[in-house]
């Protein structure tokens, strides 16, 4: 109670800081809008259905994008990590595209692809992939041997193997790997957005786009707000549970 | 319940299975190593009665756990054979379960969760099946009141004891250990030895108890096989005739002790003189 009271109090204080700056006319208010318009911009899009239905259409870009990356990221990782020849090829592949910033595949999708909602499934699958086969393949590197033994005797094979023992003992190396999937995935994806226009729909990148040419920087403020908050909203959803049941599970401190 | 035949088979579960006998016929082992090629066994034959419980000591190094390994099907032997009841052993199984020195256990199930793991792997068992035998065993190790705790949350001889409870659950006729208490303080060691002794009567397995401790040795084996280092051999047996439940501080087990441990040592000088 006391840390939301806290939490609460210090944003309170940040948007009091706003106003103040705002009032002060330290910078004209084409450049720093009043806390009120942003919000006003806010209510209105929500009201009139824009600002929900780009977030829709954004997370659906992000969703489909960052299970596919998933799908295709954690057998790949597996292979890499079973066998030699796979990790000599494949895996020093991933390791180099992971390097490369996510926003570099930009323009290789839109050449490729187009303006379509190909060129922005691309770029967000490329941002999610290698994080997951490295972190897939490194988490089952560390795996102590001892477990596949201990199973072995216990009368597990193969298969049962891989899926009961190795796959959950390498789970926390492979659950930071899906987190930092999804950091890129989701930069890469606002990076796309704000390049291309696709007319199969506007995601928040676009609005985001779109706010910088009219120059409207509550609509600016606005959407990078809720950028924040969904990014914030997946923490706190899709990986803290996950993560403090890891925590708890094997006694590592969160 | 629809499945009526399978009403008493928690019963027929947890009923005694007979213990194995082993027979290890000239079983040799090597390495290859960057200083070349070392012989962990050389022609290495024992036997091992049916519910016997027999010790194996010597120095590190000197082959003891990768003899164990291979009676556990973990690794094959370069010639030479196991037998379990008169068949060979080829690969791991459930027969014959091992506990190693590390407890093993899996950090991502808790306490029941990794007694119920080698029940899983078992067939015609309900779910209920499966937990009433897991906790049976958990009582039996005295661990009832854990089997909702987190791996990371128990001590290291609670850790061992639900390695005990899980080697011992899928009813194997062979229990293999690898120096299972080398890492516990003398203590908990010492209440360790109460309970293994107390399980093994009640239970009834083969069991073969791998340590460099020779103390442990003699509180625990009906038999002590003393192995010689480079290359791995039996170098002397001694039968233990001790009444039971042995007490780890009694002076005839000392004297039968310090017995083994002097061989043990002339056996070491032996190695020594032959090096130089």
């Amino acid at each position: 109670m006391k840390r939301l009271f806290l939490a609460v109090l210090f944003f309170a204080v940040l948007i009091a800081l706003w106003e103040w700056a705002f009032r002060a006319k330290i910078w004209s208010p084409v450049l720093l809008p009043a806390p009120q318009q942003v919000a006003e911009y806010l209510k209105t899009t929500v009201t009139d259905g824009t600002l929900v239905q780009a977030t829709v259409i954004t997370m659906r870009r992000l969703l489909i994008g960052y299970v596919i990356g998933l799908i295709g990221g954690l057998p790949l990782g597996l292979l890499t990590a079973r066998w030699k020849v796979f990790h000599d090829t494949v895996g020093t592949l991933a390791l180099g595209l992971q390097t490369l910033p996510s926003v570099c595949w930009v323009p290789l999708a839109l050449l490729w692809f187009g303006q379509t909602e190909a060129a922005m499934l691309f770029v967000v699958v490329m941002g999610t992939l290698w994080s997951v086969v490295i972190a897939t393949d490194t988490g089952v590197r560390h795996v102590p041997p001892i477990y596949k033994r201990a199973a072995l005797t216990m009368g597990s094979k193969r298969l049962h193997i891989w899926l009961k023992v190795i796959l959950p003992a390498a789970l926390p190396f492979i659950v930071s790997g899906m987190k930092q999937g999804w950091a890129f995935a989701w930069r890469s994806l606002m990076a796309a957005e704000i390049f291309v226009t696709i007319l199969t729909g506007f995601g928040l990148g676009q609005l985001l786009h779109y706010g910088r040419e009219l120059s409207a920087m509550d609509q600016v403020i606005g959407i990078m707000l809720v950028i924040v908050v969904i990014g914030l909203l997946a923490d706190k959803i899709l990986f803290s549970p996950v993560e403090r049941f890891l925590h708890r599970r094997w006694g590592t401190n969160p | 319940m629809r499945f009526g035949h399978k009403t008493g088979s928690v019963t027929e579960e947890l009923a005694l299975v007979s213990p194995s006998k082993l027979a290890i016929d000239k079983v040799s082992k090597s390495f290859r190593s960057r200083a070349g090629t070392v012989l962990a066994l050389d022609r290495v034959s024992l036997n091992v009665a049916e519910a016997e419980f027999l010790c194996i000591v010597g120095a590190s190094g000197c082959g003891k756990s990768t003899l164990l390994n291979i009676i556990a099907g973990l690794e094959k032997p370069d010639s030479g054979t196991v037998l379990a009841d008169g068949k060979p052993v080829t690969a791991p199984g459930r027969e014959r379960l091992v506990m190693f020195q590390e407890p093993a256990l899996f950090p991502w199930l808790d306490v029941l969760g990794n007694v119920l793991f080698p029940l899983k792997l078992k067939p015609n068992l309900t779910k209920k099946d499966r937990r009433d035998v897991a906790k049976y065993y958990l009582e039996l190790v005295e661990l009832t009141r854990f089997e909702r705790a987190n791996i990371h949350e128990l001590s290291g001889g609670m850790k061992q004891r639900v390695a005990l409870a899980r080697a011992l659950a899928p009813n194997p006729r062979v229990l293999l250990m690898d120096e299972p208490f080398a890492a516990l303080d003398a203590l908990t060691r010492e209440q360790l030895y109460g309970d293994l002794q107390r399980i093994w009567k009640s239970r009834r397995k083969t069991i073969v108890f791998v340590t460099h401790n020779v103390r442990e040795a003699v509180c625990l084996g009906d038999r002590v096989l003393l192995f010689s280092p480079h290359p791995g051999r039996v170098q002397e047996e001694f039968v233990i005739e001790l009444p039971r439940p042995r007490d780890l501080n009694s002076v005839e087990l000392a004297t039968y002790a310090s017995r083994i441990t002097h061989a043990l040592k002339s056996g070491a000088q032996f190695e020594a003189a032959t090096a130089t």
